[in-house]
């Protein structure tokens, strides 16, 4: 039997490691774990496969929004609806329904100061529903998905230990 | 240095001889930086932060000074929790545990505790190097017990009753093993307890550093949980392998009181109490660990697949390493000696691995391969190995 949330983990952390690689890591052989992904990818529990990519180190100049929203549930639809009018568009990385303060939180990535602000500006306030908006910009990422961005990887370890 | 002062050294201290791997570990060293390493007996994870930022908040609060010799009651009665959650063993905190500096001196401490001049102590080799020298600086003497591949590298019965004599004073015994990776299961341990129970005096020392790296089916059973040995077992055990705390130099031993207060008495002079800033930060690891020790062990569990698939595909005999991040492959067909194979995988191929005999004399034939190191590191040093195998195959048929 193959442990679905250890092979999920391992993916997850590295989406590159080879059907073979983990068949050993976890026990099991190379057949069963090609069928078990087969039907994670069937099931929708995996949906694609993502490198994990340190932007500010290329040329890119762009901004990492967070929009909060604040919206009024619609009948029969509750905030599933204004969520799809808005996770549609290309530039929303992320869609969140959220508890607490605020209803829906949009997450914006490589746009321009000038895009996000338009974005909100014409396509979310607009929107019947929205009750009011809060922006924040993403200023330095020390974190993310699990990776500390910028670790040197060394090993002060001494060579031989008994 | 200086010889002239030669005569002035003890002789209990000359009588040891130097590590049986200097030349190796030397020339190891010095190519520090160049080589793969997977020749280190420690983790290489970071201590779990929330672990080092109760030490740093101990800090911050100015808890700066001696602990009681015994070390502080709160790390004693966490530890004490941690041992029957764990173990399901249970010691007084109050005298039946004491707080060392690493499990290396409570191994020590049991050895100037109970050792009289010429009291037997029998040894289960290949074993972690420290068993026989601390209980020669006690002037107590070795008796080795070898245990084979053929055997899993477990202790048998017969092998212990042969070496028990009326002069020995305690076995060491420590599973999981460094350096060969093997465990002792429940009924292996029985099977060494029947052996004993005939023996009522003798004493048992279990190093038990690698309790938390077990990777059976069963989980890891300490000697000391038999009914029959509970009063006569010391563990010894600590916090630098599973909660990757090496540096912080914090270990304990739990037993019958009587045993664990003469420890003491030892620790009290030579070391007075345990660093307190460490003890701080085991009561947030041993109360509150458990779930970084799970994560650590399954990626050691993982990296130790890796490395028996490797070492088999590499074409050398290994036993499946059960427990400890170690595993213990066999040279002998090679035709070569531990060190040699050890030395010439260094300079030919940059992988740093340990010859067998450093663990004892019968690991002659053997290397140790510590798996404490990334996937990444695993995988190449694996491909360089099986290279370097191949091609002393191919050297010995072209002969
Ligand atoms: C089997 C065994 N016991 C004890 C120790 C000592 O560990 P520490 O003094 O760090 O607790 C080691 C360290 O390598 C070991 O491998």
């Amino acid at each position: 039997m193959i442990n679905r949330q250890e092979l999920l983990q391992l993916i997850e952390r590295n989406a590159r490691i080879s059907e073979a690689e983990l068949a050993v890591m976890i026990g099991s052989d190379e057949k069963s774990v090609a069928e078990e992904l087969c039907i994670l990818h069937e099931e929708n529990v995996i949906l694609g496969y993502a490198a994990i990519i340190n932007w500010d180190k290329t040329e890119r100049e762009s901004v990492t929004a967070l929009i909060e929203i604040r919206i009024t549930p619609q009948r029969n639809k509750g905030f599933d609806q204004i969520a799809a009018q808005l996770y549609r568009y290309t530039q929303v990385t992320s869609c969140y329904l959220m508890s607490g303060g605020f209803d829906l939180m949009v997450i914006i990535e490589d746009s321009t100061l000038r895009e996000v602000a338009s974005f909100i500006a014409e396509k979310v306030a607009p929107i019947e529903g929205v009750i009011s908006t809060s922006t924040h910009f993403i200023l330095k990422k020390y974190k993310g998905n699990g990776i500390v961005f910028d670790v040197k990887k060394s090993d002060d370890r001494e060579t031989v230990v008994l | 240095m200086n010889n002239s002062f030669d005569d002035k050294i003890s002789g209990v201290v000359k009588s040891i001889p130097p590590s049986a791997i200097r030349r190796f570990f030397d020339l190891a060293n010095e190519m520090k930086g160049e080589v793969i390493s997977l020749s280190i007996g420690e983790p290489d994870f970071v201590t779990p932060w929330r672990v080092r930022e109760a030490g740093i908040y101990s800090l911050e609060q100015g808890y700066t000074h001696y602990s009681p010799n015994q070390g502080y009651i709160e790390v004693r009665k966490a530890i004490a929790q941690y041992m029957i959650r764990r173990m399901g063993l249970l010691y007084d905190p109050a005298s039946e545990i004491l707080v060392t500096v690493g499990g290396s001196e409570a191994l020590d401490l049991a050895a100037r505790a109970m050792i009289n001049p010429g009291d037997e102590v029998i040894i289960v080799e290949p074993c972690f190097v420290s068993y026989k020298a601390t209980v020669l600086l006690a002037h107590g003497v070795p008796v080795i017990v070898e245990t084979k591949q053929e055997d899993d590298f477990k202790l048998r019965p017969e092998a212990l009753e042969k070496a028990i004599s009326n002069k020995t004073k305690y076995v060491m015994i420590g599973y999981p093993c460094n350096p060969t990776g093997a465990t002792m299961t429940e009924d292996d341990l029985k099977a060494i307890v029947d052996v004993l129970d005939r023996y009522p005096d003798i004493i048992v020392v279990s190093d038990e550093l690698y309790s938390e790296l077990s990777y059976g089916e069963a989980p890891f059973v300490s000697i000391a949980g038999f009914p029959s040995m509970r009063e006569r077992t010391v563990v010894v055990n600590g916090f630098s392998k599973s909660f990757a705390m090496t540096g912080w130099r914090i270990g304990f031993a739990a037993g019958p009181d009587t045993i664990i207060q003469a420890m003491n008495k030892v620790h009290q002079y030579c070391i007075m109490s345990s660093p307190t800033t460490a003890q701080y930060a085991v009561i947030e690891a041993a109360l509150y660990g458990d779930k970084e020790v799970r994560d650590m062990r399954d990626e050691y569990n993982r990296r130790r697949r890796v490395i028996y698939n490797g070492l088999l595909k590499a074409g050398l005999k290994c036993f499946e390493p059960s427990g400890a991040f170690y595993a213990f492959p066999s040279i002998r067909e090679l035709n070569m000696t531990s060190e040699e194979f050890c030395e010439s995988l260094l300079t030919e191929k940059k992988v740093a691995i340990v010859p067998g005999n450093a663990f004892g004399a019968c690991g002659e034939g053997y290397v140790r391969i510590s798996y404490a190191s990334s996937i990444e590191n695993i995988k190449e040093a694996l491909s360089r190995l099986a290279d370097f195998v191949f091609e002393i195959k191919k050297r010995e048929s072209d002969k």
